[in-house]
C-alpha cells in the first residue's frame, strides 16, 4: 500500500498536518495541554510516593483523624466553644477563627494606624515628621518575631500577678494573665440579633463613609443611609437592653473567673502585628500621595478648596489607585505573618494543626491543611481587594 | 529555624523520598558510607541533652547517641544532633531528617504503631507532675482547679493533663508554648501558676533556670507513667537491632561492673560473660552487623548506664529511683548478652 502512495502528495499531507498542528492558532493550546500533563503526572507522582512510602513507614495516611477526638486543651477560642473531649476538626476550626480574630483585627488597627502615620511623615511638622519616621524604619526593620517576644515579655515580665492585680477601674484588672473586664451577659437568642444588627451597622457606615471622587454626590446619598445607621443602632440598643446583665470578673483561688478577657498572648500578637504591619502601610500610603501629581494640588488650591478638602476629593482617591495594590499584599502578609503566634503561644490554627499533626503524625495531610486554609483566606482577601480597587480604577483603564 | 519550615521542609521530604524502606533497609551501611550518625536530640533539657559551655552535647540522651556512633563507628565522636522541639521530632525522625530520635520522648502504643516509629527500650523511667511557687502554699494537684497550666505542645504531657483535669472535674487555663526555653519563661515570669511536664523535667527546669530553687515546690501527685525512650523508624531491622543493643549493652554493663574506667582491665579476665561482652569470643558484633568490640567501645568511650546518669542527673539533685538496675529493686533490666 505504501508503494502505491505520491510522495509528493504524501510530503504535502505531512506539512499540512504538522502545520496545523503547530500552526499559530493550535500552538499555544499543544503547549498547554503538555504542561497540563505533566503537571498532573508530577502531582500524581507526588501523590502516589508519599502514600507507598506511608505505607511501607507504617504511618497512618486520610483524613479520617479528623473526626477523633483530640485530648488537648486549647487556651482561648473565639466564638466556638471547645473543650478536650471534641475532635480534631473542631480544635483546628477553633484555631482558624484564632488566626481570624487575631488577624483581621490587626488589619483594621494597622490600616487607620498606617494612614495616620503615612500622612504625619508628609507633615511640614519637622518633629511629627520626623518622629513618624523614626516609627517606620524602627519597626520595620525589626524581625516581627522579635517584636512579639518582646511585647510578650513586656507584658508578663513587668505587670503584677493577678493577686496584685492594677485596678484602674471598677470591675477591670490588668495583670499578667491579660485584661479581664465586664462584659454584657446576653440570652444566646439576643447574641445572635446583636451580631447581626453590630454587622449591618458596620456596612452602613461603610457605606455612608465610602470614598466617592465628586463632593456634590456624596450630599446625595447621606440622607436614606444615616437614617438607616440611626434605626439599627436604636434596634441594637433596644434589644441589648432586653436581656442585659453586666457580668463582672472576679479574683477567686488561680484566676479571674467571669467578664470577659484578653488573653497576654492575644495582646502581644494583636500589638506586634499592628504595629509591624502599619510601618508598611504607612510608607505605601506616603508613596500614594506622592505619587499624584503636584499639579493636581495646585490646581485644587487654585478652586478655592480648604486643605482637607483637597486630601478628601482630589488627592485620596487619586492616591488610592496606587495604594491599593501592594495595600493588598500587606494584607496578606498579616495573615500569614500571624502564624508567627505559635512562638508565643496563642493558639492560632498553625498552633492548633501543629498539634494535630504531632498527636496523630499525620504531617502531610495537616500541612495540607494549613496550606489550603491560608491559600483560601488570601485569595478571599485579593477577590474583595481586587472587587475594590476595580471601583477605583480609572474608567478608561479598566480591563 | 523557624518551627514551620522545619516540619514543611519534613513534609516534602515525605514526599519525595524515593522507597524509604528500601532505603531504610541499610541504615547503618549508609551511615558508614556517611561517616556520621545523626540524632535528635532536646533542644535544652539540663540533665537529657544540652551544650555545655564548649558547646558539646551533653546527657543520657546524648550518650545514648554517642554509644551508637561507639559501636557503629568505633568512635563515640562521630554523632551530629538536631536539636528538635517536641511538635518537630517525630516527623523529622520519619522523613530520614534524624537516623535515632533520643528525645525523651515517651513509649505509647499510639506512636509505636500510627507514627510508624520503634522504640528500642526505655533509659528513663518517668512520671508527669506539677510545679508552682512555694508561696502558693498548694501541697496537692487537686488544690489545681483553675490554675493556668504551662505546658509544652505535641507532648503526652499536654494530653494527660487535659485527661487528669477532665476526670477530676477540674478546670484549667492552658499556656501552650512550643519552645522549652519560652514555656519556662513564661512559668518563671508568673504568666501561669503552674508548670507540668515529665518529673525528671521539672527537677532539671528548677535546678537550672530558677533563680532560687527552694522557691518552687514539685507536688506529691505522679499523675501518668512516662517510660522514655530512643526510637528508630519502622523497615530496618537491623538497625533497629543495633540501636536497642547499643542500649542494653550500657545497662547489662553496670550489672557485670563495668565501667570506662576498668573495662580494658576487665577485658583480659577469664570470666565467660565478660569475655562475650567485650567480643573476645562469640560473633555478636558480626550477627549485628557492627565490629567485634562494638560493647567494649560503648563502654570505653560511653560509660555503662550508672556513670551516664551519674555524670548527667546526679548532679541535677535527681534520684536513681525506679531507674536502679532490677537487682537493685529498680526497673532498669536488659536482656543477657548471649
Amino acid at each position: 500500500m505504501l508503494g502505491h502512495l505520491d510522495p509528493a502528495k504524501a510530503g504535502a499531507g505531512l506539512s499540512q498536518f504538522t502545520g496545523a498542528f503547530l500552526g499559530p492558532r493550535l500552538r499555544p493550546f499543544v503547549y498547554q495541554v503538555l504542561l497540563a500533563a505533566a503537571l498532573c503526572l508530577g502531582i500524581w507522582y507526588l501523590v502516589s510516593n508519599a502514600a507507598q512510602n506511608l505505607f511501607e513507614l507504617g504511618i497512618a495516611a486520610g483524613f479520617g483523624f479528623l473526626s477523633r477526638e483530640a485530648g488537648f486543651a486549647i487556651g482561648e477560642t473565639t466564638l466556638l466553644s471547645y473543650s478536650a473531649a471534641d475532635t480534631y476538626l473542631r480544635a483546628i476550626v477553633v484555631g482558624f477563627l484564632n488566626t481570624v480574630r487575631a488577624a483581621t483585627l490587626a488589619i483594621v488597627c494597622a490600616t487607620v494606624l498606617g494612614v495616620v502615620i503615612g500622612l504625619a511623615r508628609l507633615s511640614t511638622n519637622w518633629l511629627v515628621a520626623k518622629a513618624t519616621a523614626g516609627y517606620v524604619e524602627v519597626l520595620r526593620n525589626v524581625p516581627l518575631v522579635v517584636q512579639l517576644f518582646f511585647w510578650y515579655a513586656l507584658i508578663t515580665e513587668s505587670l503584677p500577678g493577678p493577686a496584685d492585680a492594677l485596678h484602674p477601674f471598677p470591675g477591670i484588672f490588668i495583670s499578667n494573665r491579660g485584661l479581664v473586664f465586664p462584659i454584657l451577659k446576653l440570652a444566646p437568642v439576643n447574641g445572635w440579633l446583636v451580631a447581626v444588627i453590630v454587622l449591618a451597622l458596620i456596612i452602613t457606615v461603610a457605606w455612608i463613609l465610602r470614598p466617592s471622587s465628586t463632593p456634590t454626590s456624596r450630599d446625595k446619598r447621606v440622607g436614606i443611609p444615616i437614617a438607616l445607621a440611626g434605626g439599627l443602632a436604636a434596634m441594637l440598643f433596644v434589644s441589648a437592653s432586653a436581656g442585659i446583665e453586666l457580668d463582672y470578673p472576679a479574683f477567686s483561688g488561680f484566676n479571674f473567673s467571669g467578664g470577659g478577657s484578653l488573653s497576654p498572648e492575644f495582646t502581644a500578637l494583636f500589638l506586634g502585628l499592628t504595629l509591624y504591619t502599619a510601618a508598611f502601610i504607612a510608607e505605601i500610603v506616603r508613596a500614594g500621595i506622592l505619587a499624584v501629581d503636584r499639579g493636581q494640588f495646585e490646581a485644587a488650591y487654585s478652586l478655592g478648596l480648604t486643605q482637607r478638602q483637597v486630601m478628601r476629593f482630589i488627592i485620596l482617591p487619586q492616591a488610592l489607585r496606587v495604594i491599593l495594590p501592594p495595600l493588598t499584599s500587606q494584607y496578606m502578609n498579616c495573615t500569614k505573618n500571624s502564624s508567627l503566634a505559635v512562638a508565643i503561644g496563642y493558639p492560632d490554627l498553625v498552633s492548633v494543626a501543629n498539634t494535630t499533626i504531632n498527636q496523630t503524625g499525620q504531617a502531610v495531610e495537616g500541612i495540607a491543611i494549613i496550606m489550603l486554609v491560608y491559600l483560601s483566606i488570601s485569595l478571599a482577601i485579593s477577590a474583595f481587594m481586587n472587587w475594590y480597587n476595580r471601583r477605583f480604577a480609572l474608567q478608561g483603564s479598566r480591563r | 529555624m523557624r518551627p514551620m519550615t522545619t516540619l514543611g521542609i519534613s513534609a516534602i521530604l515525605l514526599l519525595l523520598q524515593n522507597g524509604a524502606a528500601a532505603h531504610a533497609q541499610a541504615t547503618a551501611a549508609a551511615l558508614l558510607k556517611k561517616g556520621f550518625l545523626q540524632c535528635g536530640v532536646n533542644t535544652g533539657l539540663a540533665g537529657f541533652s544540652q551544650p555545655d559551655s564548649h558547646g558539646e552535647w551533653r546527657g543520657l540522651d546524648v550518650d545514648l547517641c554517642r554509644a551508637v556512633g561507639a559501636a557503629l563507628f568505633g568512635d563515640a565522636r562521630k554523632v551530629r544532633y538536631t536539636p528538635l522541639t517536641a511538635q518537630q521530632r517525630f516527623t523529622a525522625l520519619q522523613s530520614g531528617e534524624v537516623d535515632i530520635l533520643a528525645r525523651n520522648t515517651t513509649w505509647t502504643i499510639a506512636r509505636d504503631t500510627g507514627l510508624g516509629l520503634n522504640f528500642v527500650g526505655v533509659n528513663y523511667y518517668d512520671g508527669q507532675g506539677f510545679m508552682l511557687p512555694k508561696k502558693r502554699n498548694v501541697k496537692s494537684a487537686t488544690q489545681l482547679n483553675g490554675a493556668a497550666v504551662c505546658v509544652q505542645p505535641g507532648t503526652t504531657t499536654e494530653l494527660n493533663l487535659a485527661d487528669y483535669f477532665r476526670a477530676k472535674s477540674m478546670k484549667f487555663k492552658p499556656v501552650v508554648i512550643e519552645k522549652m526555653e519560652e514555656v519556662l519563661n513564661a512559668y518563671f515570669a508568673g504568666r501561669c501558676d503552674v508548670y507540668t511536664t515529665d518529673v525528671s523535667g521539672l527537677i532539671a527546669a528548677r535546678a537550672s533556670r530558677a533563680a532560687n530553687p527552694g522557691d518552687h515546690v514539685i507536688l506529691p501527685e505522679v499523675i501518668s507513667k512516662e517510660p522514655l525512650g530512643p526510637a528508630v523508624r519502622h523497615g530496618d531491622d537491623q538497625w533497629f537491632d543495633a540501636v536497642k543493643w547499643s542500649l542494653f549493652a550500657m545497662i547489662d554493663a553496670e550489672e557485670l561492673g563495668l565501667t570506662s574506667k576498668n573495662i580494658d582491665q576487665h577485658a583480659k579476665s577469664a570470666n565467660p560473660v565478660i569475655q562475650r561482652f567485650v567480643g573476645a569470643t562469640g560473633e555478636f558484633g558480626k550477627m549485628l552487623g557492627l565490629d567485634k568490640r562494638w560493647a567494649h567501645n560503648i563502654i570505653k568511650q560511653v560509660g555503662n548506664y550508672g556513670e551516664s546518669f551519674e555524670r548527667h542527673l546526679t548532679p541535677l539533685g535527681v534520684e536513681r529511683g525506679i531507674n536502679k538496675l532490677w537487682n537493685q529493686g529498680g526497673l532498669m533490666y536488659a536482656p543477657p548478652l548471649r
